[in-house]
Formats: C-alpha cells, sequence, structure tokens
C-alpha cells in the first residue's frame, strides 16, 4: 500500500527553489491500477519519483508497506528501488549497449537475483511477446519492443510497485495502445500495484481503476 | 554482468579506448625501456668485466662509480709489485675515460700482450693488433654503429686513429689504444686506472681480496664477481633517481590520460547512469563498474606496452648497435603495477562523480 500524506518537495533549479508538490495526499491499495493526469509541470512526474524512491520528500510522509520515505538515507531508497519499485519510462531508457535480454539480466543483477522466478518471468514474456527479440540491441528494436523490454525490465525482479512515466509519450497510437493493454494485463495477472502518469485521459480512465489528477503540485477534484 | 556491460562500453567506443590503451602502452613503453636500457647497459658492462679473465680489481680509492671512470691515479709500479706476488699468475693495467660524446664511449689503453695474456686475447674478425702509437682497435658493435671498417680513421681526443682491427664484443671494452699512447696524450704518464689480477688458484680469491686490502687499505680491491654485483640498478643512485623521475613522468601520463579519459565517458554515459540508478545501483556499484572498465583498459594498454617495449628495443639496437636493452620479466610486473596505480587513481574522481550523479538530473540528461 502506499500512502502519502502533505507531500511538498521542492528542488533548486539554478538560484531559483521551485515548489514541486505543493501537500498532495493520496492512498493506494495494493494492486491498484491508478493514472495520474496532468498539464506538463503540475508535478506528475516530481510525485512518481518521490515515490520510487529517486528523490527524498521534502516535507510530509510517503510510506510503502508501511515504511517512511521520508525517514530513509540514500542506501535505503537505492534498496527499495531494487527490491520494491519498477519504472518504465517514456525514452524507454534501455541501456544502449547491451541486449534486450541484457538489460533484463541487468536489473536482475543489480537486485541481486532476490525475487527472480523464472516462471514467473516466461508468464510476463508471453504476455509482452518479445521472446524472439531478446538478442537483439535497442538500436534494432521498434520503439514498441523497446517499451516492452523496458516493462519486462522492470518487473523482473516482481517489485510490488510499477511506476510508469508516461510509457506511450513516444509511442504512435497502435503500439500505444498495445503497451497500454500489456499494462492492464499485467496489473490484473500479477497484482502489482501500478501508478502510471498519462497525458491522455480517454487511456487513463480505459486502462486504470482510479484517475488522479493534478495541477500546480496539488491534487484536484476531477 | 557488470563485466559484459564493462566490455560493451569498451567496445562502444573504440577509438577513446584505442587512445586509452595507447596512452597506457606508451606508459609502460617507457617504463621497461628506460628500465631496460639501464640495466642492458649495465650487464653489458659487466658481461665485458667478466671477459678479461681476471679475478681481482683494482682501483684507485678515488674511483667513486662503479660504471665509468676518467682518471688514473694507480702508479704503474703496481703491476710489477702484484706480479710478483705467489698468489697472482698474471697482471693487466689500463687506463680507461669515459667520453659522453654523441653517445657514452669509453676508451681503454691496453697493453695487448699483457692483456690478451690473461683474457685469451682478442678475436680479430678483420685487421690486427696495433702497429703504430695512434692504431685503434673497436669490437664488432661499435665498429657496425659507426659505419667503422680497418684502416679507416677514428677521430679521439682530437686526434686522428687508424683502425687496425675489429674484435669480437665481450673483452673489457669496446675501444682500444695503446695505453703509452694514452698515457701520452692524457698526461696520466705512469698511471693506471684499472689493474687486474688473474690468481693461481681462483678459489682463494676471496682470501687473497681480504689479505690485498689489509695490507693496501688506499686501494679499493674487489673480487671480479663482487664489482660485477655493484654494476646493477641498486648500487647507482643517480641512475635510480633518473628512472624515478621517468617512471614518475609516465604515471602522471597515464593519470591524466585515464582520468580525461574515464570523465568524459561518465559525461557521455550520465543518462546510463542515470537508468543504473533507477534499478536500484548503489554507489559502490556505480563506482565499480567504472573502476572494472578502467581496470580493463590498463590491463589492455599493459598487454600493448609489453609488446611495444619488444619493438622499441628491437628499433633501439638496431639503430644503435652499443645499446642494450634488457627486458626484464620482473619489470613487467613493476610496471604494470605502477599503470594501474596510475588509471585507478585516475578514475577515482570520475568514479566518485559517477557515483553522485542525481538519478533524475541523469535521467533527464540529454
Amino acid at each position: 500500500m502506499i500512502e502519502i500524506r502533505d507531500l511538498v518537495k521542492t528542488y533548486r533549479l539554478g538560484r531559483v527553489e521551485v515548489l514541486a508538490l505543493r501537500g498532495v495526499s493520496l492512498s493506494i491499495q495494493p494492486g491498484e491500477f491508478v493514472a495520474l493526469v496532468g498539464p506538463s509541470g503540475s508535478g506528475k512526474s516530481t510525485l512518481l519519483h518521490v515515490v520510487g524512491g529517486l528523490t527524498p520528500p521534502t516535507a510530509g510522509q510517503v510510506r510503502i508497506d508501511g515504511l517512511d520515505l521520508a525517514a530513509m538515507g540514500d542506501a535505503a531508497r537505492t534498496r527499495l528501488r531494487q527490491r520494491t519499485i519498477g519504472f518504465v519510462f517514456q525514452k524507454f531508457n534501455l541501456l544502449p549497449t547491451l541486449t534486450a535480454a541484457e538489460n533484463i539480466a541487468m536489473a536482475r543483477h543489480i537486485a541481486g537475483h532476490r525475487n527472480y522466478d523464472r516462471a514467473h518471468f516466461d508468464q510476463i514474456l508471453g504476455v509482452l511477446g518479445i521472446g524472439d527479440r531478446l538478442g537483439h540491441k535497442p538500436f534494432a528494436l521498434s520503439g514498441g519492443e523497446q517499451q516492452r523490454v523496458a516493462i519486462a525490465r522492470a518487473l523482473a525482479n516482481q517489485p510490488k510497485i510499477l511506476l510508469a512515466d508516461e510509457p506511450t509519450g513516444n509511442l504512435d497510437t497502435e503500439n500505444s495502445q498495445a503497451v497500454l493493454e500489456i499494462l492492464k494485463d499485467l496489473n490484473r495477472r500479477l497484482g502489482q500495484t501500478t501508478l502510471m502518469i498519462t497525458h491522455n485521459p480517454e487511456a487513463a480512465d480505459w486502462c486504470a481503476h482510479r484517475t488522479v489528477r493534478m495541477r500546480d503540485g496539488r491534487l484536484v477534484d476531477p | 554482468m557488470v563485466n559484459r556491460l564493462v566490455w560493451q562500453n569498451v567496445l562502444h567506443r573504440p577509438v577513446r579506448t584505442l587512445l586509452s590503451v595507447v596512452a597506457v602502452g606508451v606508459e609502460i613503453t617507457l617504463i621497461l625501456t628506460v628500465v631496460g636500457l639501464s640495466k642492458g647497459m649495465l650487464e653489458e658492462s659487466a658481461r665485458r668485466t667478466r671477459g678479461v679473465g681476471a679475478h681481482i680489481l683494482i682501483r684507485p680509492s678515488t674511483a667513486q662509480a662503479a660504471m665509468g671512470m676518467s682518471s688514473a691515479d694507480l702508479s704503474e709500479k703496481l703491476v710489477g709489485y702484484f706480479a710478483s706476488l705467489p698468489e697472482v699468475d698474471k697482471v693487466a693495467g689500463t687506463t680507461v675515460q669515459t667520453q659522453l660524446t654523441a653517445s657514452l664511449r669509453t676508451i681503454t689503453g691496453v697493453d695487448l700482450e699483457s692483456f690478451s695474456r690473461m683474457s685469451g686475447g682478442l678475436k680479430y674478425l678483420s685487421g690486427g693488433p696495433f702497429e703504430q702509437p695512434f692504431d685503434a682497435v673497436v669490437d664488432e658493435v661499435y665498429a657496425r654503429q659507426n659505419k667503422l671498417r680497418v684502416g679507416q680513421p677514428l677521430e679521439l681526443w682530437n686526434r686522428t686513429f687508424r683502425v687496425t682491427g675489429i674484435v669480437e664484443p665481450g673483452k673489457l671494452s669496446r675501444v682500444f689504444v695503446p695505453i703509452a699512447t694514452m698515457q701520452d696524450l692524457m698526461g696520466w704518464k705512469g698511471k693506471l686506472s684499472q689493474i687486474y689480477l688473474q690468481l693461481r688458484r681462483p678459489a682463494e680469491t676471496d682470501g687473497v681480496v681480504a689479505d690485498l686490502q689489509r695490507r693496501h687499505p688506499g686501494l679499493n680491491i674487489y673480487s671480479v664477481e663482487e664489482f660485477t654485483s655493484l654494476i646493477s640498478l641498486n648500487n647507482l643512485d643517480s641512475l635510480k633517481i633518473f628512472i624515478r623521475v621517468v617512471v614518475g613522468l609516465a604515471v602522471v601520463i597515464g593519470f591524466l590520460v585515464v582520468m580525461l579519459s574515464m570523465y568524459t565517458a561518465i559525461l557521455e554515459r550520465t543518462r546510463e547512469i542515470g537508468i543504473l540508478k533507477s534499478l536500484g545501483a548503489s554507489q559502490l556499484y556505480i563506482v565499480g563498474i567504472v573502476i572494472r572498465e578502467t581496470l580493463l583498459l590498463a590491463l589492455l594498454g599493459i598487454g600493448l606496452g609489453i609488446l611495444l617495449s619488444f619493438g622499441v628495443k628491437a628499433a633501439i639496437e638496431r639503430t644503435f648497435p652499443i645499446l642494450v636493452v634488457s627486458l626484464d620479466r620482473e619489470w613487467w610486473g613493476w610496471a604494470g603495477l605502477i599503470a594501474v596505480g596510475g588509471a585507478l587513481l585516475g578514475a577515482l574522481y570520475p568514479a566518485a562523480r559517477a557515483a553522485r550523479q542525481d538519478p533524475i538530473a541523469a535521467l533527464a540528461y540529454e
């Protein structure tokens, strides 16, 4: 379960202090698929980064299964990313020098092969339909294939939480639909909590259990 | 998996990799060549000293260095004295001058008759011994380096000598002139630089040396075995300092190139570092990747450097036959350690910078 209370996040942009999150409170149940929509600069990505442990909260609480990220140091948040969180990015973010299989193996290696389950992972690969593309490097894969590899990598360690930052932002309509279907299907099959940023309210409504809207660093009513 | 990533990173930027490997290779070659040249020249000098066939060497107390000398402070009368000792079989006195001309050149004045009796004689490849006061004999290596043939002139001390013979190398010196001529020219009338003794019973050498040292405290008396053992890097402080300076410069070169190379690599891979951090890679994990890549570059560079040093040795010895490069395997290890140390030092800052990267900023890096 993700429990966010009065979350404030500021960061520095040169000499200017930017208030990116201005007291966000949100609860997400285990297995829930939540879509986060809002205009650019509304704080969606910052919220995702804080929940994913990439950056600490400035104030407030972010509890994941009872553990408060505000009280965690860098090393503890690193362990959280290894074991509990899976990221999917808009730009895929695959390591360009490694094959698809090696990109996935790298995630397992970094996590120390703790939560890896071959049968479980084969099931994911079956859903993603990239079994015959694993030997290729990212430059030899289409955008849709790269994003599927990125999803496989994010789920390789069976994380409890999948964080997707505009996963269809760089894809055409056909591939966008396919990726959304995959995320929805995997959420239903594997039951991991999913928080997805999207600019597309229709896509959000179609695949998520719930849609949360943000503006100017705050959650707003629908 | 990390090794795979490191290997792929190295292959991904072949020019950067090549430059780093070549830089470390040059560092290794520089160290091995300078040490090898120093060691080779010293070993060659020791070999030529042993080639005299003497058991004991006597030098004036003013002679400091094991290598090279340019004085004659021993009285020629000592030759007769040492020849009268019952344990001494043969005696030969020489005069020596070391010159720094186009290269280091040692000219030795000898009495060919006494020297031949002791050493078994010079083996002439062409020509023969001195006939006139301004005749000279050179060894085959010196002749090859200076393109000399029998009958050709050889300039020594602003005088023109004539080469009468070319001999096999390995005995005492590369350039021989009549001792009387050299004594005249140098103002060393009745003086010698060193005296060689051959004993009737070589097994008694140490005892005879001890006895002579007790009786002649004003002379430096060595067994040839001891003297040649002194001709080593460890006993020549100025050479040691020179080698340390060259090694230091080589380390600085390796350090700077590796630092620059890894620093640009880290900048180029900012986004990848962000990806690894998003996957949960710790600071230590990131440092490990940088260090492993550095070690790989250093190891490839060491291999290349060792190969290059053989090429440089061949080139030096072909171009300058009097120079001898001795590539010591023990120094492969030392040079390797020095290069790895310099490279790791160069990788420290880039590694620390990579480890401290903010993952969000790194992921946003274009």
